[in-house]
């Protein structure tokens, strides 16, 4: 099994997060991973985007240009990421501030409307994980023990209070997630 | 036993370095290689193992606090990107010159002149050629994941010590910044002042009771002293390049083709490898690990049996140069770059081998 994932949006979005607990939790499963962000002028105020692999074997490029899977989260990255995924492979994207929406048909398309799953919440800040559940629940490559696991390693102990809030937020993701 | 961490390769050198039993670290923050001395900040090894960790006032100060660590037998540490490295590189060529051990940190940035921030592997020539003036050489090692990253950092000192010669780790903006699965290394503790007196008796660790002075310097007045000197370095350059030269293969016992790359390239290439594979091109990769001593004898081995042999670099073209010399016209050779700071995806390398090896 090797799962190739571009997650994409913009900085303060929780993106490179996301991809941090994703990577910590396939690595609780014994998994090999890499996690290779944007860095730079681009990170400040504008796109983020980070891309996840997770693995069987040794992991070959940590740069990629074609994705199984997809996670994008602004207009921006739309324009950029969905001519990227491999026919046949996985968009995921949350409507919220998309104009132009994804037109492939030779790919599944699944949104995930979290920024307002989020704000029912009550929290913006779960957003991201809300994002995650989805992923989770159409590609369910890491065990939901090791994703908590992986929570507690990427989170610094004084956040660890934080942990049930953002399994619940997972949990919502996988049941709102839906095909378009 | 051996503990698991995610990690960015900045963040595993300088944690591989608090293992190590450092010293002293002494660097000047610079994208993209910053989190080196954020890391060791936030960690305040200087609480725990006495390691000394100094926010220079500029890269000058900080190589030259490096020779001067090294002078007293310490293991001492300095990392840079490209452009501090190049501020660096009249102590470095001081370091070699006077024979002292050091491990420096070159996380590759594109140029040249302040260039951009983005990976790079454009100071392949300026590590592996000289960088600074005199007829010297660095060991490089090239580090192509996070695991290396902690990994060269023992074996740096290992082999600065052994040699009393200055180690670059030459990595790029990729290495330094992704994330990857590492295994430390257990805490080694630092040498005591009477260790250090006694494994490095050169060393300026006290005038000795009965004996010479201890000297250490780069300078001699005398040429035909200097010469004897200079012939001194090149006998320990050559007994380098036969006992240390180190590479990777991947997939070349069965290759018609060869790609030739370090780093980060090197990682693409073995998803290049993949995919060419699959369309039926039979490629291998060859990954030189140390790029001085560079290793001609493993690449010309392939000469007789590939039909070309393509570098990938991210530079205009630069250790193709080595390869050409290795191979020495027995086989087509040529480089594909992509540089300013721009990475090379693994379905541009296989292209650039259909065109400039296979049908060109």
């Amino acid at each position: 099994m090797t799962e190739e994932i571009i997650i994409a949006g913009f900085g303060g979005q929780g993106v490179l997060s996301m991809g941090k607990i994703l990577a910590y939790s396939g690595i609780m499963q014994n998994q090999e991973v890499s996690w290779m962000p944007s860095y730079g002028p681009e990170m400040r105020g504008g796109t983020a985007n980070v891309t996840v692999i997770l693995s069987d074997e040794r992991i070959s490029s940590p740069i990629l240009n074609q994705f199984d899977t997809a996670i994008i989260l602004n207009q921006q990255s739309m324009d950029k990421f969905e001519k990227t995924v491999k026919p046949g492979g996985t968009l995921l994207y949350d409507p919220n501030g998309i104009t132009k929406h994804p037109s492939r048909t030779d790919i599944q398309i699944y949104k995930i409307t979290a920024a307002e799953a989020a704000a029912q919440m009550g929290s913006a800040k779960t957003f991201n994980m809300i994002v995650l559940g989805a992923f989770l629940k159409l590609k369910p490559l890491v065990k939901m023990e090791n994703v908590e696991k992986g929570l507690a390693k990427s989170l610094p102990a004084r956040h660890h209070k934080l942990i049930p809030m953002n399994m619940e937020a997972i949990t919502k993701g996988a049941e709102i997630v839906e095909k378009v | 036993m051996k503990e698991l961490k995610l990690m960015k390769g900045n963040e595993a050198f300088a944690e591989a370095a608090i293992r190590a039993g450092v010293d002293g670290y002494f660097g000047y923050p610079i994208t993209p290689q910053s989190e080196v001395l954020e890391y060791l900040m936030a960690q305040k090894p200087y609480e725990q193992t006495g390691m000394v960790v100094l926010q220079a006032e500029s890269e000058v100060a900080a190589i030259n606090m490096v020779y001067g660590g090294a002078a007293c037998g310490k293991k001492v540490v300095t990392s840079s990107s490209s452009p501090g490295i190049s501020l660096k590189m009249e102590g470095i060529s001081y370091l070699a010159g006077a024979e002292l051990p050091a491990v420096i940190l070159n996380v590759v940035r594109g140029g040249p002149g302040l260039g951009t921030i983005q990976p790079s592997q454009s100071d392949y020539f300026q590590a592996t050629k000289g960088g600074g003036h005199g007829d010297y050489r660095l060991i490089v090692l090239a580090p192509a994941s996070v695991q290396e990253m902690a990994d060269f950092v023992g074996l740096g000192f290992d082999l600065a010590f052994k040699y009393r010669t200055p180690v670059m780790v030459l990595s790029d903006g990729v290495i330094g910044q992704m994330m990857e699965k590492v295994e430390l290394e257990p805490q080694v503790t630092r040498r005591t002042n009477e260790e250090v007196a006694a494994q490095c008796p050169w060393a300026t660790t006290g005038r000795p009771v009965n004996g010479p002075h201890r000297i250490i310097t780069s300078l001699e007045l005398d040429s035909a002293k200097q010469e004897i000197h200079n012939h001194k370095l090149q006998n320990k350059y050559k007994e380098i390049e036969e006992q240390e030269t180190r590479f990777e293969t991947i997939g070349c016992d069965d290759a018609d083709y060869l790609f030739v790359a370090f780093g980060s390239s090197a990682r693409i290439c073995q998803k290049a490898v993949q995919i060419a594979r699959a369309k039926g091109i039979k490629v291998g990769l060859l990954r030189p690990i140390t790029l001085f001593p560079f290793p001609s004898k493993a690449i010309d081995s392939y000469s007789k049996q590939v039909k070309g042999i393509l570098t990938v670099e991210m530079n205009a073209g630069q250790m193709v140069e080595d390869v050409m010399l290795a191979v020495n016209g027995k086989v087509k050779v040529a480089h594909f770059g992509r540089f300013g700071g721009i990475i090379p995806t693994p379905d541009e390398v296989v292209k650039a081998l259909e065109t400039k090896i296979i049908g060109g």
